[in-house]
């Protein structure tokens, strides 16, 4: 500990920089005053960055260090595209775990005569290091860069190297208490390192795409956990107080997402959807297609109409035709609305987030305990490459594996358009009713090419 | 070993702030709350700074380490800036 002495003034200012944290997180949880809170987090930031900076070890390293990191990761920023924001997320969540990954090495020479510190620095190394490479693995599934999914010969190796890595936290433990060692310790350290960062990939690899908002919040938690452990190792509070309100937040994001899917965090984390093959007994019928010029007539006599995007449209990019199409039909006298269920997408609120990028006015976007009582007097639902999240299985079908997930009931709607590029299933693998349903009519091809289709109807 | 304790009270006070202080979020909020907070794990950056640099290896680890949370500090700030500046009542 003695080598920084933080001195009275920097304890102050981690007082003042804390007080900014914790009233930017308040205000980034209302509409109206989330910028602002935004910006007096980065101002909490840029203080307490401030007064660790002014005795600084060594300038060159240090300023070297956050010029290389502030231009990478404001180029970064500034360029991405927002239909690429969940792998970004991602991605710099993933940097902050690395970072506190060197910390904790960097600590390990410190800790020889403390069996405590040494033990906050194991759990550190590995809870920084599997949010790093566990991100990146996020990252690739995300922006599609990585393929390989559960099942996969490699995604087995690599979970067995996961449970492994649990394991050697164990024995890193009782490592110090046993006398002589078949290697020398800074050769086993080493392996543990390794260890670390490929278990981070066995625990995000077999997990699915369309469980990626509990992934992406989960590793979001635990970045802010490592944050605060770094902080109980360097004995300094504002790393305690911030990254425990990040691994706060994170977990509650995360408990909402499991909650919004009816799973529990472990099945989601461990298991996946059971490839149960009981559930397709129901009879499927027939689906009846429509063409744009008849989905237009319907549409131009609606008086109320219900959009539900999906990842299908962020795949698409249709957002903006989408809002074209929303303004069209509020033009004509149409009542819309856009439903938003909270796993709809790649990451939590990724919909909303593309509707603002197109410019929807985000008080027309509901949640599905709003728009679900009124479905009955909705006369068209439009669903845009939405699958499980409107999949009436999950009310209807107690074998079902999605059975009593929240949906947004549209198959109570009078009628039901489905834009849809083919019949497959969605990433629960569950035949989904809805498609066979009398008042279902499906519009099948690119969604931003069939809304744009509907959108130059209503131009004519 | 009582500084630990005292640290664990403050850990423990401030998970609990956290839990208070977001359990009610709209989800239209839910990415740039996660996102503004990813921004905050970056204060890993403050851990950063005060490492040792006796060593090369030190040294080049100090270096990384402040380069990557760098990175989620100024990436994690501007992009959830940016996708605030999106969201609008009309």
């Amino acid at each position: 500990m003695e080598n920084f002495d933080i001195t009275l003034a920097q304890n102050i200012a981690y007082i003042l920089a804390a007080i900014l944290f914790i009233t930017g997180i308040k205000m980034l949880g209302k509409e109206a005053t989330a910028q602002r809170g935004n910006v007096i987090s980065a101002i909490g930031m840029f203080v307490a960055i401030i007064v660790t900076a002014i005795n600084i070890v060594n300038p060159f390293v240090v300023l070297g260090g956050i010029m290389l990191g502030a231009f990478i990761g404001s180029v970064i920023a500034i360029r991405v595209k927002m239909t690429s924001i969940p792998e970004m997320v991602a991605l710099f969540n993933g940097f902050g775990g690395l970072a506190t990954f060197f910390i904790a090495w960097s600590e390990m020479s410190n800790s020889n005569d403390n069996l405590f510190q040494y033990l906050l620095v194991i759990l550190t190394i590995y809870i920084g290091g599997v949010t790093f490479s566990g991100s990146l693995i996020a990252f690739g599934k995300l922006s599609e860069r990585l393929k390989i999914g559960k099942g996969h010969l490699l995604t087995n190796l690599f979970i067995s190297i996961f449970y492994i890595s649990l394991i050697s936290i164990l024995a890193m433990l009782v490592l110090p208490m046993i006398g002589s060692l078949p290697l020398n310790f800074e050769t086993i350290f080493y392996i543990y390192l390794a260890l670390v960062m490929l278990g981070g990939v066995g625990f995000v690899l077999p997990i699915g795409g369309g469980d990626m908002p509990v992934v992406i919040s989960l590793l979001n938690s635990l970045s802010g956990i490592a944050a605060a452990f770094a902080g109980l190792i360097l004995v300094n509070n504002v790393l305690i107080v911030a990254g425990s309100l990040v691994g706060a937040s994170g977990l509650i994001l995360t408990i909402i997402m499991a909650k919004a899917m009816n799973r529990t965090i472990g099945n989601i984390l461990f298991v996946g959807y059971a490839a149960s093959g009981t559930s397709s007994s129901s009879e499927q019928g027939e689906v009846k297609p429509i063409n744009a010029e008849d989905a237009f007539l319907i549409l131009e006599n609606a008086s109320s109409v219900l959009i539900v995007p999906g990842y299908g449209m962020a795949v698409a990019q249709a957002q903006h035709v989408v809002r074209e199409l929303g303004e069209l039909l509020d033009e004509n006298g149409t009542d819309v609305k856009y439903g938003i269920h909270p796993v709809a997408g790649r990451m939590p609120g990724h919909m909303n987030v593309l509707l603002a990028e197109a410019n929807v006015s985000y008080d027309l976007l509901a949640e599905p305990d709003d728009v679900n009582p009124m479905m009955d007097t909705v006369d068209v639902a439009i669903v845009i490459g939405a699958n499980d999240v409107v999949n009436p299985s999950a009310t209807e079908e107690p074998g079902s594996p999605i059975y009593g997930m929240p949906i947004l009931e549209v198959a109570n709607a009078r009628t039901v358009f489905v834009l849809k590029r083919s019949m497959s299933s969605g990433f629960a693998g569950v035949q989904n009713p809805l498609f066979f349903k009398e008042n279902t009519r499906m519009l099948f091809g690119d969604a931003k090419e069939s809304i744009s289709g509907l959108v130059s109807e209503f131009k004519d | 070993m009582e500084i630990y304790i005292l640290l664990g009270f403050v850990l423990i006070l401030s998970i609990y702030l956290g839990l208070e202080l977001i359990s009610k979020v709209p989800s239209t909020l839910h990415t740039p709350l996660m996102s503004g907070a990813n921004a905050i794990s970056g204060i890993a950056l403050v851990g950063a700074l005060t490492l040792t640099q006796d060593t090369f290896l030190q040294t080049v680890i100090a270096f990384l380490a402040i380069t990557f949370a760098s990175i989620n500090v100024f990436g994690g700030y501007l992009v959830t800036n940016r996708m605030l500046s999106m969201f609008k009542k009309k």
